[in-house]
This record gives structure tokens, C-alpha cells and sequence, in this order.
């Protein structure tokens, strides 16, 4: 399975297009539960999908190594993982590894081999840590053949593939998990066939994002991010999405609220009505963020150890609706996905273009809660 | 001497429909007209005629028409018409061939090789008629990043101060053209159609007559070898100022206006003696090098209080990209590149049409480069140089641009019918003349008016196909080749535009 875009593309700027069902369920207290509602939820929405690509996000899924950098690597050749394992022996220390178990599945054909690392840094140097993973990543993505890493947070995993989502559910025996966090997508791919790496959820460090639409600014958001040392190996316009959180939040210092300013900037017509500081912030921030405006159609879950947060473009060409019952947030694509797994509501709600959903645990999950405290929904 | 140079039109006067009414010979700045008294009647010399059409527009019976010479010359590739002519002329002159406006050879116009992008199916186009659509443009250097007080989160603080930026509502300005060049009434015109459309216009490097200071916060001054009217007053007036290093149509050279277009009134402008001739040397005397450069910048910098960003223009020449990142490490806000199509008031004909490179080039590679060095937000980048439309315009933003400049067009759309003879002095239409007999055929009012509709005519153009692509802001497209293709182009060419090949 040699990614022929990457041999013959001298531009590297192939994006696939595409069209998806996406779906997130958020415990904001924290409580694990298993993935049966949200594949349910998916399945719902087969529709949305055509069979090329379906994944799902969990938060919360190793509490025993909740320490490690979890690596899901996808080997498409033995001598590939031959090459990526000794690659990690030398810049970690892999405290476990195992194949991940999968089960025989119709219509999941031609599996690549897919294993998790536990990992610790052994010596990072003067980068931080964080910076350090993202850039072994990058190298493996980028120089060793047959290999790609899924994954790659604390106490998180990605599981993806070629095929419709409650099959790769099923193939990668998702019943067995437990998380408090869950997002998953379906994927309707309009061109090539779509390799395993190249599927939802999208992740770095311990960000996912899971992605409904195209990207029309994808050249310039990702000619901008090339800038901050970003290589776009995935030809998909989601890791654009990915790599700009992830140069905002962790490396620009900016909170969320933020962010969604920046990839869902507030049109120049309507500054007039924020209060004259606020004016000035936000015309900043266009100015100098101005090339990493998300535009085109596009509905996201983008998601966190902390947060689950739903965001669609300023003039909302993409469907997203929202809905809390108790400590649970739920994101999806249409509402019949939700009411399928909890018919009764608290809130239902149709976030406006550009308005971000944030779902918050206020603390990270494991610590005991104190009791003033419980989750916090601002929306 | 006898010349041996052939007329280059003739113009055919219908005797059925002239009425004599001398309106021909009045329009005329070419002797091309002339009433007989002996006859009573009005008649055309030969070999006058410039085909500026003024005549023929102005004719209240359209009685006159005005064709080529069709003198036919043996075939010959080498030895065409026009190069028989140059050397014809400089046998009688033994002088430098002048011309005005751009380059006319038929070198690659890119832009004809680039197609766009649009919406189908997979992604909705936005009808601007609709939905809101936004050609905001701010000119200007941008941080890297930019820094909050999160220390209260209900009310997020800014703490990085941005430079100096400049409102752009539709990402085209006006180019530098002088006063004395051109006429005082182009610059009021397109002073107030800058105005009206929330656009800039520049001085060029003659000056900015007082009459104009009212217009500064839509004025870029010039700054230019021959620091024409530079005085405190004339730099903190404006909106930006404008180094001049070079110009597409004659990079490496100097101007020239002759003593006779120093009027009293440029003379004031341009603060030299009256009837002199204005000299801009060819280099700035005081730029030998790159930190010399940077000094003028901060020099600029400090006399204007750090108010305004300073821009440098320079000529696309082959080693512009590595140019540029100098400029923009010298502190330049905005880089001008001014490709060899770009035109000027009389420059020697041999420059215009063999030094320099085409804009579409320089452009990606300058964009290429200054963002391989990750020094691409902190300088604007404008270019100009033959931009005729508005389909050109937004090739040149996909390939990087943040805004054009446009002169031709500009100069088109009040009335310019690109005769070349802007070097001659005797404008027919009032443009590229001091003649105030002749400068007042413009009407700045209407002036104003004609080129604010060409700029409206081009946004509602632009936003239409920003929507076409599903994009509804300049910014999204503003280096995004991938909503370029390419056609009729080598590999090479393809890949110094950083476009694909269309079909691909």
C-alpha cells in the first residue's frame, strides 16, 4: 500500500474531498462508558458515509498507563515496523507494547497491521516534551516508509480505517473500551480511495479532530502553518485544522474561545457591535491570523483530554446540533443520531455559524471531584 | 534632413459629414488638423497622427476615422517595420529611442496561462449578492504571534501592539505616477476616487500639491532618488510612505522630466527652480547597500513617529527574492515589485523592452521565499505591472499578493487610449501632460468618478469569483495556489508559479 500521491505529487498539496457524519459524546464529570451508544449513533447516520472511512477518538481509554505517550502505529510492511520499533527504542523508552487486538470483520479488507506503544522520553534536550513527540512523529511520518502513527496523546487512543465506522467499531473490538470521552466519524470520500492513515479522527499529542466538509482556504492555512515547521503529510485538509489548534493553544498560548475567533473569524461587518476592547482584539487577531481563517464548509469536533468543543465555518454550510442530558454533551450531524441513543433532552440546541460549543471537565479525569464542583458547559 | 520615417496612420475625413467646425484642430495636440483659410475648410496633415483618437471621439459628426498606414515592408522576422523604424530614427537623431507607457512586446502574459477554481457539488459556491463577502485587506507588518492576559478569563486582554496597518476595503490601489509626469488633475481624480472607494493612491515622486493634503489619509508618498517635495509636512500627511528604488518599465535608471513641464505649480510641488530640468538619479545616492536602506527605512520610521508603514518599491529583477527577504529584514512594512510590464511617463524604449522580469514570476517566487523564511506576515506584498483586470488581480493575490497596484488601468478608465506618446508632453487627453491648456480636458469630477467605477466594477467581479471558489474572504485565497492551474506551461514554469498543471 505504498501512498502514491506522496511519490508523484511534487506540490504535496492533494486534499481529499469529502463529505461525513460526524458525532461526539462528552461525560463532563468524567465517567467512563463503553462506545455502544455512539456506534449505534453512527450506524444511524450510514447514510453520510460510503464505506471509505470511519474512526473514532477515546478519552480516558488507559487509566493503567495514563502516564505514557500512547502510540497507535499502522505498519503496512514488516520491514517498515522493523525500522519504526528500533526508531523508538533509541529516542524512548517503551514501557509496553502489543498488537492491538482486532476481530475478522465483512467489509474490512485489507487491514494494515496496527500496534500501540507506551511510551516514555528519555531525554528531550532543551525542546519540551510535547515538542519533542510532535517532531518524532513528523519523522516517522515523513522518512520511514509503510509506517504512520495514528495516535499519539496521554490516556487516548485513535482507532481508523477503511470502511463504515460501525465496522471498524467492531473490527477493532471498540465494545471493549471504555472512555469518557467518544468522537467518531463517517466518511464519504468523493475521489481516491482512502488509505487508513489518511481517515478520521485526526490527531496530534492528545488532539483530535473529526471533520465534516472542505476546506477551500486549505492551500494558504497550510502554506501558513509550513511557516511554524508543520509538514502536511496526510493530504487530508482536516490535519490544517489540527495543526492550527495545536500552534494556537499550545505554542501561541491562546484559549479556546480564542482560537474559534481565529478559524471562524467574526465577519468585518459585525465587529462594530463587540465593545470597542474587545473590537481591537478581535481585529487583531484577523490581522494576524488572517491565513489561518478556515474557509469553506466545514463542521468539526475537535476534542482534548479537557474539552470537547464543536465548531462550524462563520456562515454555517454544514449541519451541527447540540444537545445536553445531565453531565453528558452530545455533538452530531443531525439530531436523530442523538434522540436514537437518548431520546429525552435536556437542551437541544443549533449552534450559529462560527459559535463555539465547549464541553469542560473542570478537572482532569482520575482526581476526585469536589462536590461544589461539577461540569461546566458554556455555550 | 529628409526623414525617412513613414506616417505611422492616416486619417480619412468624411467631406460629407464635416461641417468644419475646427473642433478637430482645437483637440488635436499633434498638429494633426489644420483650417485653410484659403479653402474654408478644415483638413488632416500627414504624418502627425499618434492615434490618440481624441479627434475621432470628440468629432460632433463622426467624420473622421483614423486606420494604420498599411505600408507593407518585405517580410522579414528579423528585420521588422519597428525595428527599421528605431534605427531610422536614431540615424536622424543619434539620440535614445524614448517611449511611454509599458512594455508591448509580446513576451508570456502568465496571467493568460493561469485558470481559477470554482465550487461543484462537493463544496457550495456563495453568491455575494447573498452572503456577506469580504475584501478587507490591512497593509502592514504582522507579529508572528500575538500575546494575551488570560489573568482574568472574562475579559481577555491584548497585549502585543501591531505596526502601523492600512485599511484596504477593495485590494486595489492606485500607482505612483508624479505630478509634472502626469497632470494635476489625474492626481485629484484618483485622489478622490481612492477616497470614495477606501483605497490609496500614490503621489509618485514629484511631490504632493498642497491642494492635496486634504486627501493625505488616502495617500502613499513617494520618496525617490531625486527627493522631490520631500518636507516634513509631505511625509506626515500620508498614509504610508513609499521608497522608490526602481520601477518595471526602466529598472536601473534614472527620470528625466524635461525643464518645460516644470511649471510654476510643479515647480512649488516639487520644490526645484522653476523651468529646470527635474533629475532623479539612478541609484539613491544615499542607498549603495541593503543596511543603507534599512537606515532611510528607520530614518522615515522615526520622522513620521513610527505612525505609518514604510514601504519599498522595487523592480522585478532576477534576483528579486532574495532582494525582498533583505528589504524585509531591513524593516521595509510593505514590499511594492513592479514587473516589467509596469509603465512610466518616457523612459528609453531599448530598457522598457529588454530589462526586468514579468510580474507573475517574480511575485511567486518573492511570496516562495519570503515564506520559506518565515518572514512572510511581517511584510505586506503589493505588485503591479500590467494588471489590466480583475481576473488578474486575483491571480495575483492566489499567488501571494496582498493587494495590486494598477496605473494603465487606471490611467484607461480616464480616458488614456495607451498611444505611447506620454514622453511627448502633449497628452491630447490631459493625462501625462503639464500643458494646462491640455491638463484641463480632465474634469477631476468625472475623473473621479470613472475610476471609483472601474475599481466598483472590479470588486463586485472579484467577489463573484471568491464565491464561485467558496471562499467569502480575500485572505483565504491570498496565497492559495491551489485554486490556480496552469496551461500551456513548461515544468519549470509551472513550478516557479508554484501552480499545478489544469486537468491535474
Amino acid at each position: 500500500m505504498k501512498q502514491l500521491e506522496l511519490v508523484q505529487n511534487t506540490f504535496q498539496d492533494d486534499k481529499i474531498i469529502d463529505a461525513c457524519s460526524i458525532f461526539g459524546i462528552m461525560d463532563t464529570i468524567g465517567t467512563r462508558f463503553s462506545g455502544e451508544d455512539i456506534v449505534k449513533a453512527m450506524a444511524l447516520m450510514h447514510m453520510r458515509s460510503n464505506g471509505l472511512g470511519g474512526g473514532f477518538a477515546i478519552y480516558g481509554i488507559y487509566p493503567e498507563y495514563a502516564e505514557q505517550y500512547a502510540f497507535h502505529i499502522m505498519y503496512t510492511c514488516q520491514q517498515g515496523r522493523d525500522e519504526t520499533e528500533l526508531f523508538l527504542k533509541n529516542n524512548f523508552n517503551v514501557i509496553y507494547h502489543e498488537e492491538i487486538p482486532t476481530r475478522q470483520t465483512a467489509g474490512i479488507t485489507d487491514p494494515p497491521s496496527v500496534w500501540r506503544y507506551f511510551l516514555d522520553v528519555k531525554d528531550n534536550g532543551k525542546v519540551s516534551e510535547d515538542d519533542y513527540i510532535v517532531s518524532r512523529i513528523m519523522e516517522i511520518n515523513t522518512t520511514i516508509p509503510d509506517s504512520f502513527v495514528f495516535s499519539s496523546g496521554k490516556n487516548m487512543g485513535v482507532f481508523k480505517g477503511v470502511g463504515y465506522p460501525e465496522d471498524i467499531a467492531n473490527y477493532f473490538c471498540l465494545d471493549k473500551y471504555q472512555g469518557y470521552l467518544w468522537t467518531s466519524h463517517g466518511r464519504f470520500p468523493t475521489n481516491t480511495r482512502g488509505w487508513w492513515g489518511g481517515t478520521h479522527p485526526f490527531s496530534i499529542l492528545d488532539w483530535t479532530v473529526v471533520h465534516n466538509g472542505e476546506i477551500s482556504s486549505y492551500g494558504i492555512n497550510r502554506r501558513y502553518l509550513e511557516q511554524f515547521g508543520y509538514e502536511c503529510t496526510m493530504q487530508t485538509d482536516t490535519e490544517v485544522i489540527a495543526y492550527a489548534i495545536d500552534l494556537l493553544v499550545r505554542k501561541h498560548h491562546l484559549p479556546m474561545n480564542i482560537v474559534a475567533k481565529i478559524l471562524a473569524a467574526p465577519l468585518w461587518s459585525s465587529l462594530e457591535r463587540y465593545p470597542a476592547e474587545e473590537q481591537i482584539l478581535l481585529k487583531t487577531l484577523r490581522q494576524v491570523y488572517g491565513s489561518l481563517l478556515l474557509n469553506g464548509p466545514f463542521a468539526v469536533i475537535i476534542a482534548n483530554t479537557n474539552e470537547m468543543i464543536g465548531l462550524t465555518d462563520r456562515i454555517k454550510l454544514r449541519p451541527m446540533i447540540a444537545a445536553t442530558k445531565e453531565n453528558k454533551l452530545y455533538l452530531s450531524s443531525e439530531e436523530s443520531a442523538i434522540r436514537l441513543i437518548s431520546p429525552e433532552l435536556d437542551k437541544v440546541w443549533y449552534p450559529a455559524g462560527g459559535e463555539l460549543v465547549v464541553g469542560n471537565l473542570r478537572h482532569p479525569p482520575g482526581k476526585t471531584l469536589p462536590e461544589s464542583v461539577g461540569a461546566q458547559l458554556i455555550c | 534632413m529628409k526623414s525617412y520615417l513613414a506616417p505611422k496612420f492616416i486619417i480619412e475625413r468624411d467631406t460629407e459629414r464635416c461641417i468644419n467646425c475646427k473642433v478637430c484642430v482645437n483637440q488635436c495636440s499633434f498638429d494633426s488638423h489644420y483650417y485653410d483659410a484659403d479653402d474654408d475648410k478644415v483638413k488632416s496633415r500627414i504624418g502627425k497622427c499618434v492615434g490618440c483618437h481624441r479627434c475621432v471621439l470628440f468629432c460632433p459628426t463622426q467624420a473622421l476615422t483614423v486606420r494604420e498606414n498599411p505600408l507593407d515592408y518585405r517580410a522579414n522576422y528579423n528585420w521588422s517595420p519597428e525595428v527599421i523604424e528605431d534605427i531610422t530614427k536614431q540615424a536622424e537623431s543619434g539620440g535614445v529611442v524614448l517611449t511611454g507607457m509599458g512594455n508591448d512586446k509580446s513576451q508570456r502574459i502568465y496571467w493568460d496561462h493561469l485558470l481559477l477554481n470554482a465550487s461543484q457539488v462537493t463544496n457550495p459556491s456563495i453568491d455575494p449578492l447573498r452572503e456577506p463577502m469580504e475584501l478587507t485587506t490591512y497593509l502592514g507588518r504582522k507579529p508572528d504571534k500575538i500575546d494575551i492576559d488570560k489573568q482574568d478569563p472574562q475579559s481577555i486582554k491584548l497585549k502585543t501592539e501591531l505596526a502601523p496597518q492600512v485599511k484596504l476595503d477593495v485590494p486595489v490601489m492606485f500607482s505612483a505616477m508624479s505630478y509634472g509626469a502626469v497632470s494635476i488633475n489625474v492626481h485629484k481624480s484618483l485622489a478622490r476616487a481612492a477616497v470614495e472607494m477606501g483605497t490609496l493612491w500614490n503621489t509618485g515622486e514629484g511631490g504632493l500639491h498642497p491642494d492635496l493634503y486634504k486627501y493625505g489619509n488616502n495617500t502613499i508618498v513617494q520618496v525617490a532618488s531625486g527627493r522631490f517635495g520631500v518636507q516634513p509636512s509631505y511625509l506626515n500627511i500620508a498614509r504610508v510612505v513609499e521608497i522608490k528604488i526602481g520601477q518595471g518599465a526602466k529598472p536601473g535608471i534614472g527620470g528625466h522630466l524635461p525643464g518645460e513641464k516644470v511649471t510654476a505649480e510643479v515647480s512649488s510641488t516639487r520644490m526645484i527652480p522653476h523651468g529646470t530640468d527635474a533629475l532623479s538619479p539612478a541609484p539613491q545616492h544615499d542607498i549603495y547597500s541593503i543596511e543603507d536602506l534599512s537606515q532611510l527605512i528607520h530614518a522615515l520610521k522615526e520622522a513620521t513617529n513610527y505612525t505609518k508603514p514604510i514601504s519599498v518599491k522595487i523592480a522585478a529583477v532576477h534576483n528579486s527574492a532574495a532582494i525582498a527577504s533583505g528589504m524585509v529584514r531591513a524593516g521595509a512594512d510593505i514590499i511594492v515589485l513592479d514587473g516589467f510590464r509596469g509603465a512610466t511617463g518616457a523612459a528609453p524604449k531599448i530598457i522598457r523592452e529588454n530589462v526586468g522580469i514579468p510580474i507573475e514570476l517574480a511575485l511567486a517566487s518573492v511570496d516562495t521565499r519570503l515564506r520559506q523564511e518565515g518572514i512572510r506576515n511581517q511584510a505586506s506584498l503589493v505588485i503591479s505591472g500590467g494588471i489590466r483586470n480583475s481576473g488578474d488581480v486575483i491571480k495575483a493575490i492566489a499567488l501571494g499578493a496582498d493587494a495590486v497596484n494598477i496605473g494603465t488601468a487606471a490611467l484607461v478608465a480616464l480616458g488614456c487610449r495607451v498611444c505611447q506618446q506620454c514622453h511627448t508632453g502633449k497628452c491630447a487627453w490631459g493625462i501625462c501632460t503639464s500643458d494646462l491648456f491640455l491638463s484641463k480636458r480632465l474634469n477631476p469630477d468625472i475623473g473621479a468618478r470613472r475610476a471609483a467605477n472601474l475599481l466598483r466594477g472590479w470588486s463586485h467581479e472579484i467577489k463573484d469569483m471568491l464565491g464561485g471558489m467558496g471562499i467569502n474572504a480575500i485572505e483565504s485565497l491570498r496565497g492559495n495556489r491551489l485554486h490556480l492551474r496552469g496551461i500551456d506551461l513548461t515544468d519549470t514554469e509551472l513550478e516557479v508559479l508554484g501552480v499545478r498543471m489544469a486537468g491535474n
